[in-house]
């Protein structure tokens, strides 16, 4: 059977590869030094809807993802390795959102979208880790979840079997479609650039990425419509703004702090015979050691 | 109305440990705010297996929910369960463990009340909130407060004017601690059916293949931890021998998981076990902060470096500047020579 896939992917700061101008003087986050990425485990689920793909001929692949316009850049990635087309959610209005606001957004863009057969995203996300946009988007769209997905196995008569990861172990589950899958990191890798695809789509853009003034190529946009990443806002999915961005957000941030170690007063010792059986009597002695 | 409530996570007919560590916390908060403890536990045949060890850490009331279908767990039908509880019952917070089964059901949960949920949190505490663009003051909120954005920065996360305020909690960052064996607690044996449509129950768990945990790093009172400064395979042993001594774990870094000197379920840090001793004798393991966030709460750590600028020996009580295959051999003996 044929399948409509929608795959969630946020761009994110490298978390991973945090340098040393990573935070200001004044201790907060400097977006600007780290360069922005597909988050990992999006990249695996992709993969995954990329394979449901090839096994289900006719389905389609599409790449929903919330951001600023430059965030079209992992439409277009998910594009150059075999997507089929790329919704940009894009609003001031959207800026601030917590991850229920955020699941929020993706629902009613998803309901905009048409209620696809597979909801496929990354478990979680490196700049945030809390893995909770995944089941929250499940439940405004009132749909089934499975978390922690390592491979999609079979989909066959209207269901759906899985192999996801638990504390300690696996299981293999078996869910009705449609439904919602977020993909661990222990999954298959994602598949590389296709350079036919990167040849075909390295233009495709987002409205709002495009110069003011005369646009270039202005022609090939309009014999290529596939070259044009649909965009929306909040009014275009139909969406409440009172729900979206940091008005829709429950939780706010209180404060934050830079992680820097304390320096504690600490006693320095050599491995020598009688600094090691100092330390010993003195461990002993305070009863810290039995 | 108002309580504090902790969602227990039951693997057949045992309570995981994260769920004591949460009772206990939840206990603390409930004294501090003045309110009482509740508790929740879902599954198949638990009546009469889970009553009396949950109540012992000072719950007040316990919520039992006994019905085929709720084990193996499975996302709807548990969200209903809280779901429906919580509209009747208003809670003011709710805790669960940052575990598989609760990251997968407290964000469908918060999703389904439209109420504030807080991920992984290291600490939780009560506390006022100044909302200055509104100019509204609130009293008693849950702090929760976590690590973010790899690690390199931590938020205190408020949730002002919705309920529950919601927060998973990892295991092993708490401590568990009863509060009495006899503690006088109800038990209320609610009727699934009124909680859980019959639609619910539509995913099937097919298999499952589970393991248990080979060592008891979580809760050991001493760690041994070697990482990539210990060099070799044979160079653990050293620790395994130090570690029998004291009655102690040994544990590791990644970067000695990733050498192939241990095996991968001794990785202590950020995305291994998180472990709270009260001793940590950290070997040849410079610290990266991945790690130190997985140990950070040791009680005394113990540094064997040669390098004395290795970033660990900055959280570091004592710091022996020195090889492992030259220190740890005289720690055993003179532990040996001392202890009798």
């Amino acid at each position: 059977m044929s399948l409509k896939i929608v795959v969630l992917a946020k761009q994110v700061p490298d978390t991973r590869n945090v340098g040393k101008d990573a935070m200001t003087p004044e201790g907060t986050v400097n977006r600007a030094a780290l360069p922005a990425i597909f988050n990992p485990e999006d990249l695996n689920a992709l993969e995954q809807a990329l394979r449901l793909k090839d096994q289900n001929p006719g389905s389609t692949v599409s790449i929903l993802t919330m951001g600023p316009p430059r965030a079209t850049e992992v439409i277009r990635e998910g594009l150059y390795r075999g997507a089929d087309n790329g919704y940009l959610l894009t609003d001031r209005a959207f800026a601030g959102a917590d991850t229920l606001a955020t699941s929020y957004a993706l629902a009613t863009a998803i309901k905009k979208i048409g209620m696809p057969d597979i909801v496929i995203g990354g478990r979680q996300a490196i700049d945030g880790d809390t893995a909770q946009v995944g089941p929250q988007v499940a439940q405004k769209l009132d749909l089934n979840q499975v978390t922690y997905v390592t491979s999609v196995d079979s989909v066959k008569d209207g269901k759906v079997t899985v192999t996801r990861t638990i504390d300690g172990g696996i299981e293999r589950v078996e869910a009705p479609l449609p439904i919602v899958l977020t993909v661990n990191g222990n999954a298959a890798p994602c598949r590389p650039r296709n350079a036919k695809l990167v040849m075909k789509y390295k233009r495709a853009s987002a409205p709002m990425e495009r110069p003011a003034g005369e646009l270039p190529y202005a022609e090939e946009y309009e014999k290529k419509p596939y070259l044009t990443v649909t965009q929306w806002s909040v009014a275009d999915v139909d969406g409440d703004v009172n729900q979206c961005g940091l008005a829709g957000s429950p939780t706010k941030v209180k404060a934050v702090q830079n992680i820097v170690f304390k320096a504690k007063e600490s006693k320095r010792l050599t491995g020598s015979d009688s600094d090691v059986e100092g330390l010993i009597v003195e461990l002993l002695n305070s009863h810290t050691i039995g | 109305m108002n309580n504090v409530f902790v969602y227990c996570e039951i693997d057949k007919y045992t309570v995981e440990e994260v769920s004591y560590e949460l009772l206990t916390k939840g206990r603390k908060l409930a004294n501090q705010l003045g309110v009482q403890l509740e508790a929740i536990a879902a599954g198949s045949g638990i009546t009469g297996k889970v009553e009396k060890e949950i109540l012992s850490y000072g719950v007040d009331k316990l919520h039992v929910f006994d019905a085929e279908g709720l084990y193996p767990y499975t996302s709807k039908p548990h969200t209903s369960i809280l779901v429906n509880l919580f509209k009747a019952e208003q809670p003011q917070i709710c805790l669960m463990g940052a575990t598989v089964i609760g990251r997968d059901l407290g964000p469908r949960v918060s999703s389904s009340l439209t109420s504030g949920l807080t991920a992984d949190c290291t600490a939780l505490e009560i506390g006022d909130y100044d909302d200055k663009k509104a100019g509204k003051h609130y009293d008693n909120l849950l702090y929760q407060i976590r690590p973010a954005f790899g690690g390199n920065i931590v938020a205190t996360i408020v949730n002002p004017d919705h309920r529950p305020q919601m927060a998973t909690v990892r295991s092993g960052v708490m401590k568990a601690e009863k509060v009495a064996d006899d503690y006088k607690g109800e038990v209320v044996y609610e009727d699934v059916a009124k909680f859980v449509p019959e639609t619910d129950y539509v995913v099937k768990v097919l298999d499952r293949h589970v393991e248990k945990a080979k060592n008891n790093l979580k809760g050991a009172p001493i760690i041994v931890a070697g990482g990539y400064g210990v060099g070799s395979k044979e160079g653990f042993d050293l620790l395994f021998k130090l570690a029998e001594e004291l009655h102690g774990e040994v544990g590791a870094s990644r970067a000695a998981v990733d050498a192939g000197f241990c095996e991968h379920d001794l990785q202590i840090g950020q995305t291994g076990v998180t472990v709270r001793p009260k001793v940590y004798i950290a070997c040849g393991i410079s610290g990266a902060i991945q790690h130190v966030a997985g140990m950070k709460e040791s009680g005394i750590v113990i540094s064997i470096n040669t390098d004395p600028q290795a970033p660990i020996n900055q959280i570091a009580d004592y710091i022996i500047t020195g090889s492992v295959e030259e220190v740890v051999p005289k720690l055993i003996k003179y532990y040996k020579d001392n202890s009798k």
